[in-house]
């Protein structure tokens, strides 16, 4: 059977994506701390994961936001561009629009309130509990971190335990410690 | 607790599945240059139909009903009036190969149940399901291009 021209099926994939007809464009860009699947629904970056592997992901993109999920580069280039920046240390800031529209309202809550902790520093869990207005659900937020959609972009890994202790990260300690790193940040205790 | 039968599955997956065999099918009817614009047509029709199925049952038909229509109304933007020239062919295997060159003379309907029977060996409830007809009617356009394609080449 003649199978389609590389050509030919990256130009459908450009046209899905200019024509705005998917729910979520994905593709898988290089970085220092290993491969990283990047997806963007049209209303901003809605994942990045630590696994690679498209098959891992596309069930659970195609449940949040609709069945229709592509690999498409253009979407996700200025993501893949800001990430390489921040992994070379020139950007501190992501300027970029995050989708959190499918998840639990105490999630967002947490995620939101998260992105404010700037580059290079960390807060604890009881902190952030703190900052949200519900000093008692530490472990809550614990939970609503390690099921963040958008690790690095939304900074999970600037949460840390009251002693110092970088206590867990859904990506693996070494990388949360790779990035605290990296921010330079100095860890209480 | 029953579990749906066929949930619709990410596109991606579809996409991957499908392409090269409608890349196929569409280079059959068509010739492998318009094949081109035609495939790209057919899955942009795919992606904007893909939000409102409502199970992923039949989506190899599905996909074959789209690039059909699109074949045909390819052929017609390029020849309006005149009967349909003879159509470029690829990828041949027998026995379906002993008549695929001629295929082309046939009414697009007749063309799509040969092509899809005896090239792709689709059932005939696919084919009546591509064809949004049943598969009765499948059954009766194959049986009609055939015996059309015997008349004139016997």
């Amino acid at each position: 059977m003649t199978g389609v021209p590389e050509e030919l099926d990256r130009r459908f994939r450009e046209a899905a994506a200019s024509e705005a007809l998917l729910d979520v464009a994905y593709d898988v860009t290089e970085s220092p701390i290993g491969p990283l699947l990047v997806a963007a629904s049209d209303r901003g970056l809605c994942r990045i994961s630590f696994d690679p592997e498209p098959e891992h992901e596309l069930d659970a993109l195609a449940r949040a936001f609709g069945p229709r999920v592509l690999r498409s580069s253009a979407p996700v280039d200025r993501a893949r561009r800001e990430l390489d920046e921040y992994f070379e240390g020139k950007r501190q800031d992501f300027d970029l629009a995050v989708d959190l529209t499918p998840l639990p309202n105490f999630q967002r809550m947490v995620l939101e309130e998260l992105v404010r902790v700037p580059y290079g520093h960390v807060d604890t869990y009881g902190g952030l509990a703190q900052r949200i207005g519900r000093p008692r659900a530490a472990r809550a937020v614990g939970g609503a971190l390690n099921r963040n959609p958008i690790p690095i972009v939304v900074p999970c890994h600037r949460i840390v335990g009251s002693t110092g202790s970088l206590v867990g990260y859904a990506g693996g300690l070494e990388i949360k410690e790779a990035l605290l790193g990296l921010e330079g940040a100095i860890l209480p205790g | 607790m029953m579990e749906a039968v066929a949930p619709i599955p990410p596109f991606e997956r579809f996409y991957e599945e499908r392409r090269d065999e409608i890349f196929g099918y569409l280079a059959r009817l068509l010739g492998r240059d318009a094949a081109e614009d035609a495939f790209q047509e057919t899955f942009l029709r795919a992606l904007r139909g893909y939000a409102k199925l409502e199970h992923g049952r039949h989506l190899r038909a599905w996909a074959f009903t789209i690039a059909t229509n699109v074949a045909v109304d390819t052929r017609r933007k390029a020849m309006p009036t005149e009967e349909p020239e003879e159509i470029a062919v690829t990828d041949a295997r027998p026995p379906y190969a002993e008549i695929e060159h001629l295929v082309g003379e046939l009414p697009p309907t007749e063309r799509a149940a040969v092509v899809l029977r005896y090239g792709y060996d689709l059932s005939y409830d696919d084919i009546g399901a591509a064809l949004d007809s049943s598969a009765e009617a499948a059954r009766a356009a194959a049986s009609s291009g055939v015996r059309r394609l015997r008349r004139r080449h016997t």
